[in-house]
């Protein structure tokens, strides 16, 4: 089995959920598209770690799902707090960036 | 064209060490006045008059000291200080003491005095007189800068100094818009000449390597043709400038708005006359170029025929003076360019001419002084009865300038006539039709001025001036009388150490071409006397279609020439260069301005605040920044 | 190696391809479903077919940490959030941004070319394959256990901190600031008598929504014995959501009811006759 393919697998995936991050509007859909950036990133480091043939890409793996369960937990968070606030899950409404 | 020898200079000893003194008093004097300010002015014109005279004494004695020495020591050369140095050059300012210089320096200090003196009382109700002899001090500084100078560059300090001072001068009654048009006329012709001036200075920078006068004359020899000959006629630039020669005369005629001791002082005896003696100073230089020194004698005898047909045609008093002047420095020039022949007698001319003619400047002023400030001569006549010390003067000044046998002026314009005739026929003829000519003109303005039935206008009370005014005209009527026989067998072996020995004697007695010239004379001085003392002048001046009038009058045209040949050149390229910064240049800066503007309008829209348009950014950004780092790799 | 020897299709390949086809199918769900729930679902499609992939390349470990961590806590926590926003309609599909989905689109298929390129070229080695460590230290997970706790001890302990300063950030957030102090049972029984002094609103309970015996749904109001509705039966939430059952259906029965009422009522009265 060529371990390229899982590259190429995990370089479409990355691709396809930078779209989503690019056309979608809802938050919760753009960040589950980060995720997914997240989870190609871990299909590389595993699949690296098979090829070269030890440990220490699952390890890495193991660290980005640590930290996208703590990114998820705040993310999550900040848009709880911004529907509270402005009833709207829209990326596009928190346009506060603009002058 | 032989080689003359002239005599190496000496370190300065003696009262040669006081040299500086000269141009030390005047220049220290102007400094007081001009910023003292009002506390000077109840005494400020005795200070300025005093320094002068210390000036000529201090010229006196070293002329004393000279006279006693050797002809071989009679040059010398003080160094002061070190300018600066650039490279292999330096730039060393010192004093150069020589027969000729010191000439001068007698002639700008004496004449100076007296013109100071009379100075007081002419300016005596002037509310800046003491300006005015603040500038006229700067002026004599300035001037003895630019004769005792020993290099060409110190020289040139002196020659825009006394520019500067023309200038003021000029323009002294500034509130008159033609005073100070007159004075900025002066001051960019004279900038004409001033690049002619400095051209030389760089020629011979590059040629010889210093601008010493004895590097320079030492070197001239082994010039190459070509550079002597461009050197020669950038400095014969320099001296049109400056002499008001044609092609650049045009000047000097409305320099005659400044106040008459000023045209007396600068516009007649001293500061025109620079160009002869930058002339005779660079000798070395014309005689390696016979080509340059044939322009000379044609700027010469060009400028003493244009000169006097002005004089013929002008009914203001000071501009028939004025173009006697021009007339009369065309004379020098032309003595200056026939060669050695001619250098002495140039100056010979100079001299007599500087006390003639300022004393015909100041007795125009005193004329003018007893008639309200008018220089229309079709307003005199008859003033003979009423300024008797005037008329006399001005009529010795007359004799003088027409060549009258045994005073000054028969002696040295006879002596470059007759150089001239043996030099080149053409100039010769010119120079005695120009003898001719001025007889004519100075007769006409003797009789519309002194003779004559009455022509005044009412309220006018011809007096005579006060003392202050008539004592300096009665010292320079007594120059004009006895300087022509006193330096005539003289001044060529006293200027020989400076401009080299002479090839001919000169005789009291009048050689064939003296007499020529004393006929030519007696003739201008008839027909003079047929058209305008036979007959009542008209008090307002006749119209004529005479070409030879009209071109007088309009003074040769010379405005006209100038406005075609340089003012509107000059303007249209100058409207040319505004219309291309506005809608060039401004064009240009506008539409990058607009383009940024417009440019920053399309950006500001990127800048739309939503985040996944930044996040595209950031995509497209990443992927470019990836590819580039590829090809790199690749390449 | 012979070649020969080499079987011509392993269960590595065909689980890989299968799941690849299925975590592509799931990504491009998650990017063009409309319903934020079936983007959900599609997300844990990949995620699911992703643990199955860390298995067949020899990792146990993160074919368990994948299921619980992701498939398991996030995503979990996702729909937790979806359902507290009340994502009930689809997401619209006009493009508020001129120009964003072409020029997305073009972005995302250059740097999937440009990841493919530069990650095809990254790949120097053939597959060295797990065995050989997996084994050193009795097993994968013991493998794992000990680079944790041995090289990676530093960087596990800060992920440790991560996670707690997370856990705190995220109460932090959540955290809902009282401006006014919390009303009682007491003062809210007080603000409703006050309110029917003033206004005649009535203190009692709000009537239940639903309607006895055919619809007991929250989205149901409820009906007045003259068939008209009761307001205050709803929520205002479901109201302004517009998730309501039309009282029109629920009347229908009522509106029956009378009828047929009134039918043996009249047929009575003129038995009487």
């Amino acid at each position: 089995m060529n371990p390229e393919n899982y590259l190429i697998l995990a370089a479409i995936l990355f691709a396809i959920a930078a779209v989503g991050v690019l056309v979608r509007r809802n938050a919760l859909i753009a960040f589950m598209c980060v995720e997914l950036m997240l989870n190609s990133c871990n299909l590389v480091l595993a699949a690296f770690a098979q090829m070269r043939g030890n440990l220490d890409g699952q390890v890495a793996a193991f660290f980005v799902m640590v930290v996208a369960a703590a990114e998820v937990v705040v993310g999550l968070a900040i848009v709880m707090m911004i529907y509270r606030t402005r009833r709207s899950t829209s990326v596009d409404d928190a346009n506060l960036l603009k002058l | 064209m032989f080689l003359l020898e002239t005599v190496q200079p000496m370190a300065a000893t003696g009262s040669f060490l006081y040299a500086w003194l000269m141009i030390a008093a005047p220049l220290v004097v102007a400094g007081i006045l001009l910023v003292g300010g009002r506390v000077t002015d109840a005494w400020g014109h005795l200070l300025a008059t005093l320094a002068i005279w210390v000036s000529f004494a201090v010229a006196a004695v070293i002329f004393a000291e000279m006279w006693s020495r050797p002809v071989g020591e009679r040059v010398v050369e003080s160094h002061l200080y070190e300018w600066f140095s650039v490279g292999s050059w330096s730039f060393p300012v010192g004093l150069y003491v020589d027969p000729l210089s010191i000439l001068f320096a007698l002639l700008i200090t004496g004449v100076g005095g007296l013109i100071h003196i009379y100075s007081i009382g002419y300016m005596a109700h002037d509310p800046r007189r003491r300006r005015f002899f603040a500038f006229l001090n700067l002026f004599v500084a300035a001037m003895l800068i630019l004769v005792l100078a020993d290099n060409y560059l110190v020289l040139f300090i002196g020659w825009e100094g006394v520019g500067l001072a023309s200038y003021l001068l000029i323009s002294f009654w500034q509130e008159r818009p033609a005073a100070a048009a007159a004075g900025v006329k002066a001051f960019v012709m004279n900038r004409v000449g001033d690049i002619g001036m400095t051209l030389a200075i760089f020629s011979m920078l590059a040629m010889f390597g210093s601008v010493r006068f004895q590097t320079v004359t030492e070197g001239a020899a082994q010039l190459q043709p070509l550079w002597a000959t461009m050197i020669g006629l950038f400095l014969l630039l320099g001296a049109c400038g400056k002499s008001a020669q044609v092609p650049l005369q045009a000047w000097l005629l409305d320099a005659m708005e400044g106040p008459t001791p000023v045209s007396a002082l600068i516009h007649a005896a001293t500061m025109v006359t620079a160009g002869v003696y930058l002339v005779v100073r660079s000798h070395a230089i014309f005689e390696a170029s016979p080509v340059a020194q044939l322009a000379v004698v044609i700027v010469g005898t060009v400028t003493l025929l244009a000169g006097a047909w002005i004089g013929c045609s002008k009914d203001d008093i000071k501009k028939v003076l004025a173009g006697s002047t021009m007339s009369q420095i065309g004379y020098m020039m032309l003595a200056a360019g026939i060669g050695p022949a001619g250098y002495a007698f140039a100056i010979f001319h100079l001299l007599t001419h500087g006390a003639f003619k300022a004393n015909m400047f100041l007795g125009a002023g005193s004329v003018m002084h007893g008639m309200n400030d008018d220089v229309n001569m079709r307003h005199f006549g008859n003033l003979s009865k009423y300024m008797k010390v005037t008329f006399a003067t001005f009529g010795i000044g007359y004799l003088a300038i027409i060549g009258f046998p045994f005073l000054s002026g028969y002696f040295s314009k006879d002596h470059i006539i007759e150089a001239a005739f043996h030099a080149n026929a053409v100039a010769g003829v010119c120079a005695l039709l120009g003898a001719g000519i001025t007889a004519f003109y100075m007769t006409r303005l003797m009789l519309m001025t002194f003779f004559g039935e009455e022509r005044w206008l009412a309220g006018v009370h011809p007096h005579e001036s006060p003392k202050v005014m008539t004592i300096p005209l009665i010292i320079l009527a007594v120059l004009s009388i006895v300087l022509g026989a006193l330096m005539n067998s003289w001044i060529q072996g006293w200027l020989e150490p400076a401009v080299g020995n002479h090839p001919h004697e000169v005789s009291l007695i009048p050689t064939p071409i003296g007499w020529a010239t004393l006929i030519v004379v007696a003739l201008g001085v008839l027909v003079g006397w047929m058209v305008f003392g036979r007959r009542p002048v008209p008090a307002v001046a006749p119209s004529s279609s005479n070409p030879l009038t009209v071109t007088g009058r309009h003074d040769l045209f010379g405005d006209a020439i100038n406005d075609v040949v340089a003012v509107a050149p000059t303007m249209g390229a100058a409207r040319g260069l505004a219309h291309f910064d506005k809608h060039g240049l401004d064009g240009a800066v506008d539409a990058t301005a607009f383009a940024f503007g417009g440019l920053s309008k399309q950006m500001r829209k990127l800048q739309n605040g939503y985040a996944r348009s930044y996040a595209l950014t950031m995509v497209l950004g990443f992927v470019g920044v990836a590819v580039l780092l590829i090809l790199t790799h690749l390449a | 190696m012979n070649p020969a020897l080499i079987p011509l299709v392993t269960g590595t390949e065909v689980t890989f391809w299968v799941c690849a086809t299925m975590m592509v199918l799931g990504a491009l769900g998650l990017v063009l479903f409309r319903k934020a729930v079936y983007c959900a679902l599609s997300m844990v499609v990949v995620m699911v077919n992703l643990a199955v992939l860390y298995a067949a390349m020899e990792g146990p470990f993160l074919f368990v940490t994948q299921i619980i961590v992701y498939t398991g806590a996030i995503m979990m926590l996702f729909v937790f959030v979806m359902m507290l926003v009340g994502i009930d309609r689809p997401d619209s599909t006009v493009e508020t941004i001129k120009g964003q989905r072409v020029l997305g689109l073009i972005a995302g298929v250059l740097l999937a070319a440009l990841l493919i390129y530069a990650i095809a070229g990254a790949v120097t080695v053939g597959p060295a394959g797990l065995a050989g460590p997996n084994a050193a230290d009795g097993g994968n997970v013991q493998g794992l256990a000990g680079l944790l706790f041995g090289r990676y001890i530093f960087v596990f302990e800060l992920t440790a901190a991560l996670l707690i300063t997370a856990a705190v950030g995220a109460m932090v957030l959540a955290h809902h600031q009282r401006i006014h102090p919390k009303a009682k049972q007491r003062d809210l029984a007080d603000e409703r008598m006050r309110a029917y002094a003033a206004t005649g609103e009535h203190p009692g309970t709000l009537p239940n929504s639903g309607i006895f015996a055919t619809h007991n749904s929250i989205g149901a109001p409820a009906l007045l014995p003259d068939g008209s509705v009761a307001e205050k039966s709803v929520s205002k939430t479901l109201v302004a959501r517009g998730a309501t059952i039309d009282p029109a259906g629920l009347q229908e029965g009522t509106r029956r009811n009378f009828e047929e009422l009134e039918r043996v009522r009249d047929a009575d009265e003129e038995d009487d006759e």
